[in-house]
């Protein structure tokens, strides 16, 4: 059950699409990956100012998905790295209210496209 | 229709894990043709319950069930673990919103979610919990 | 629970037989009225399926319960039928008739079948009757699930109907609520509101609350868990229609609308979006 999700760097932008539903610690070992990715780039003078988060494929994010991406959200804050999700099913919208989990840190949208406008919106 | 009403037992831990969990639970709940806002509910429940099971107690059960009541049909889900047991139920029931890890976001999002919720536990022993959701 | 079996070949030699005298029975017992709610046609294939069916089962040798493996088939047909008949607007009874009238053209035959043995005849009267009645039963219990699931159709129909949704502008959504917003009409106006989001990749929804009779701590707890969830979608919400007398037991109640948007009519609701939208309105002289 070794799963990774890909992380790719276009622009000043690292995008992170899950491409299948992932156990707790594949998901730890992202949220290692993303920020350690940051703080490399940042580093090297490659500047990393946005994150985005693409959870289209996901049909089911629960309250340890939901934490982990506000964490996410947050370690790129202070690296100077804005964070968008995008791709959040109505279903899931509707439980993770309920759950009351805000995705605190995280900016939010509909999709990949408007995902990067608000990134370079705010990177203006 | 079928007379064999669902039924299915898990070994959470050895034979199946998390994510295996929500599919089984996703299949299921799609069957007996909860609606997707339904669906979604019960799965997240049940990951969360499963969860608990897997850090406190690292194997444990999982029994899914259709049950009837009068004119209601719901699913029922217990999940079972001879782990550590749960000291204080009412302080992990409380909201732990910013609390990180505890156990207190998994149990009162699930209450949340489901139209039932029973849980039992002993320290030492080990926990049980009961959760329903009728098919409206 | 033999010697059913036998009564398998009888049915089968008899089928042409009892098969015309069931048909003819069933066209007495619905009313001439009826008549053009079902063709003949459709009557006369129901009927040999069902006979067809029947026979098949009988042979298997239950008769005291109908909810075995055995009886799937014939009891999955039955919920068919007895739903079909539902939406055409038979009444119960004429569709248990459906059941029932074949034992009158079955018994017949039997008894001439086994004529010479008392004690085998009385069985098989009582083996096949007991089937046939647990059958009409059933369509019975059937239809009257097949209403219900018409009924809560037809209602939600309703509920969708008074709450809609709807595109104002490019971008932006409108959501006029009429009547009381409880916690069933909450979940399908977030509900529909959320997919037209996806649907029309729209960054707005005005929620219109004019209509709505009584705001409350519940109404006002609905009303924000809609817009958090349209938040995670990447969009906003304003609230307009805000009565005096609203604003006024919102402030009563110690509800605070916080950062949401609000404006007493539709027309502000709509200007700060237009404004968020970068768009401004000019007036040509």
């Amino acid at each position: 059950m070794s799963q990774r999700i890909p992380i790719i760097k276009i622009g000043e932008n690292l995008i992170v699409t899950f491409i299948s539903d992932i156990d707790d610690l594949t998901a730890l070992r992202l949220q290692k990956e993303l920020t350690e990715k940051i703080h490399e780039e940042n580093r090297s003078g490659m500047n990393v100012s946005g994150v985005l988060i693409d959870l289209t494929i996901l049909d089911i994010v629960d309250s340890f998905l939901g934490r982990l991406i506000s964490n996410i959200a947050q370690s790129a804050t202070t690296m100077n790295a804005n964070t968008v999700v995008v791709g959040i099913r109505p279903a899931i919208a509707i439980t993770l209210v309920e759950l009351g989990l805000e995705l605190k840190g995280a900016y939010t949208a509909l999709n990949v496209e408007h995902g990067i406008e608000i990134l370079n919106d705010l990177k203006a | 229709m079928k007379n064999q009403k669902l039924y299915e037992k898990h070994t959470i831990g050895i034979e199946i894990d998390i994510v295996k969990v929500r599919q089984i639970v996703r299949e299921i709940s799609k069957k007996m043709r909860f609606d997707i806002v339904a669906q979604t509910k019960v799965v997240t429940a049940a990951s969360e319950l499963t969860r608990n099971v897997l850090e406190y107690a690292g194997k444990g059960e999982i029994i899914i069930e259709e049950i009837n009541d009068s004119h209601k049909r719901g699913l029922k889900i217990t999940v079972i673990d001879k782990g550590l047991g749960i000291p204080d139920i009412n302080l992990a029931m409380e909201d732990g919103f910013s609390s990180g890890k505890g156990l207190g976001k998994g149990l009162s999002g699930t209450k949340k979610l489901m139209d039932k919720f029973y849980i039992q536990s002993e320290v030492g022993k080990g926990t049980e919990v009961v959760i329903v959701k009728w098919v409206v | 629970m033999s010697g059913l079996e036998k009564v398998e070949e009888l049915l089968r030699n008899k089928e042409k037989d009892i098969l015309e005298s069931w048909i003819k029975a069933q066209l007495e017992n619905i009313s001439t009225m009826r008549r053009d709610l079902i063709s003949n046609t459709d009557l006369r294939a129901e009927s040999i399926n069902f006979l067809r069916e029947f026979t098949i089962a009988i042979k298997l040798g239950v008769t005291d319960d109908v909810t075995g493996p055995e009886y799937d088939k014939i009891r999955e047909f039955l919920i068919n039928i007895s739903r079909s008949r539902a939406l055409l607007g038979f009444t119960p009874s004429e569709t248990a008739t459906f059941v029932f009238s074949l034992k009158e053209s079955i018994l017949p035959y039997i008894q001439e079948e086994y004529k010479g043995d008392v004690d085998e005849l009385l069985r098989v009267i009582n083996g096949v009757s007991n089937l046939l009645d647990k059958l009409g039963l059933l369509s019975f219990e059937e239809y009257s699930k097949g209403r219900e699931e018409v009924i809560k159709e037809q209602i939600e129909s309703l509920i969708e109907l008074s709450l809609p949704v709807m595109k104002l502008w490019d971008d932006i959504l409108a959501v006029p609520i009429i009547g009381v917003l409880d916690s069933k009409r909450a979940k399908i106006i977030t509900e529909n509101l959320l997919n037209m989001i996806v649907e029309f990749g729209a960054k707005y929804a005005i929620i219109d609350i004019t209509g709505v009779p009584m705001i409350d701590s519940q109404v006002a707890n609905h009303l924000f868990k809609t817009i958090q969830a349209v938040r995670l979608l990447g969009a906003d919400a304003v609230i307009t229609g805000i009565r005096p007398d609203v604003a006024q037991t919102l402030v009563e109640l110690g509800i605070d609308l916080g950062e949401v948007v609000t404006s007493a009519v539709l027309a502000g609701g709509l200007e700060h979006v237009f404004k968020k939208l970068g768009y401004t309105i000019e007036i040509k002289r």
